[in-house]
């Protein structure tokens, strides 16, 4: 194994185990969301430092590998994907945060039927599945279980567009469900977001294993 | 959803200046080189790579046929300068080494002055002129990038001028008789980083005046100053093709193992 070969796995750790912390934030953010358990939102939100030093740690060890091993070709795009990897799951960290605080908002827990109208159960299930998906494609270098990711992002795409109008339903006549439902909409949003994000990841595992892009198209 | 392959696009020019077909070279019963076909297009930097002993060096020395000099050594195949055959009997082969200027790794100026030095070509081609020979000894240490830190000790030994000054001296003595073609072998390897950016910037400038052939071992170099690199393997041309494309996504693993250091 060459020096850049041992570079490259700590490096690959380090991601990994971000990923495993952002993963679980989301994962106890949903907890906590239907649980309505507001000391688990206040420990997501106090993990977010956590998140971000790691971003930072990442990023640094990134920038050594650019200027101490000169990667090229194959090392060149797996430091490239890492950097970019290392953004969303960042902004990922950053939106179980944001889901936490809407948790924290409400002054009691969510309406059930709200819960159910709104169908963010099946949107979390997609969330978590994906999260893990391209986990294993990311350890794996699995750039098929990676191309499997973009169908399923397209449910939470359409959840997303439903929105509005469940909520709009939900809240009918009633003003005093505005507030919920409006703090609602904006964690469906959220979790459309990380959709977003991990169709990025799985663009870079593609890019840094295949060097095909597939963004914008 | 659709997907792209990473695109190098880049505009070379459409002139072929350098090409080999089929090119075989042996010395003695050792074959060095095998079957390389390539063409190069004028003013632009190629950059050949390889392990030692890949016949990177062979090749670039049979643009000016220098190994005609080693015996025991045969060639077939075809090498073109201007898509004139260079191996051809009926060449003048002196006539033809005056377009093609060499720069080795070892600077190697002549125990003269610097002024002599650049005028030795244009003086063993029978120029006369003081004026034309003065001229022209100035532009080519402008053009080597020189002139600056040497005019007011042109007649100074260049024995006495650092390693960096004395390649780009033997650079500007190998562009004062004119050539078309720049062959250098490792013209940087034995310079400090900063003579090394000069070689290099000095390159870059060059192209628009000549077609630059380089070896190097340093891969950042090859990357850094080269339209399109060539990867040798012994004897073997693996892969020619833009600089950009090799050193992001090369098309064949063995190129993708050597310049990532992992070959062998």
């Amino acid at each position: 194994m060459i020096h850049i070969d041992r570079e490259l796995e700590q490096l690959k750790k380090s991601t990994t185990a971000m990923w495993v912390l952002v993963q679980s934030q989301i994962e106890k953010a949903y907890k906590a969301l239907t649980a309505n358990d507001r000391d688990l939102a206040r420990e997501v939100i106090a993990n977010e430092k956590r998140v971000n030093s790691m971003e930072l740690k990442i990023d640094s060890d990134c920038e050594d590998l650019f200027a101490l091993y000169s990667p090229v070709a194959s090392d060149l795009r797996t430091v490239l994907a890492t950097l970019k990897i290392n953004t969303n799951l960042e902004r990922i960290g950053d939106l179980a945060e944001g889901i936490c605080k809407h948790i924290l908002s409400e002054e009691k827990a969510f309406d059930k039927d709200l819960l159910k109208a709104s169908e963010i159960q099946e949107m979390y299930d997609v969330v978590i599945e994906i999260m893990e998906d391209v986990l294993q494609a990311y350890l794996k270098e699995d750039t098929k279980l990676a191309r499997t990711i973009f169908k399923k992002d397209e449910i939470l795409n359409e959840i997303n567009m439903q929105a509005t109008k469940n909520i709009t339903d939900y809240i009918g006549s009633d003003i005093g469900k505005i507030e919920a439902g409006l703090n609602f909409l904006s964690i469906i949003r959220k979790l459309e977001r990380v959709g977003d994000q991990i169709t990025n990841i799985a663009e870079e595992i593609i890019f840094s294993h295949e060097a095909k892009v597939l963004k914008h198209l | 959803m659709v997907q792209k392959n990473k695109s190098v696009k880049k505009e070379l020019n459409p002139e072929y200046k350098l090409e080999s077909r089929n090119l075989n070279l042996f010395y003695g019963p050792k074959q060095a080189l095998r079957d390389v076909s390539i063409k190069m297009s004028a003013n632009t930097v190629t950059a050949f790579i390889g392990p030692s002993g890949c016949g990177k060096s062979t090749f670039l020395r049979c643009f000016n046929r220098m190994n005609d000099l080693i015996e025991g050594v045969r060639i077939e195949g075809d090498v073109l300068i201007d898509n004139v055959d260079i191996y051809k009997n009926e060449i003048d082969v002196y006539e033809y080494r005056k377009k093609v200027g060499m720069v080795f790794q070892k600077p190697n100026p002549f125990p003269k002055s610097i002024f002599e030095n650049v005028a030795f070509g244009l003086r063993i081609n029978g120029e006369k002129s003081k004026s034309y020979i003065e001229d022209t000894v100035e532009d080519a240490l402008k053009q080597a990038a020189l002139w600056n830190e040497v005019k007011d000790s042109l007649y100074k030994s260049a024995m006495a001028i650092s390693g960096g000054q004395q390649q780009r001296l033997c650079i500007a003595r190998a562009i004062a008789v004119k050539p078309s073609v720049l062959l250098m072998d490792e013209p940087a390897s034995a310079l400090d980083p900063l003579s090394t950016t000069k070689i290099e910037e000095l390159i870059h400038t060059l192209k628009d005046n000549f077609t630059i052939v380089i070896v190097t071992h340093n891969m950042q170099q090859a990357a850094r100053i080269s339209d399109k690199t060539a990867y040798f393997y012994m004897g073997e041309l693996i892969e020619y093709d833009l600089t950009e494309k090799i050193f992001t996504n090369p098309s064949r693993i063995e190129t993708e193992n050597y310049i990532t250091g992992r070959f062998g």
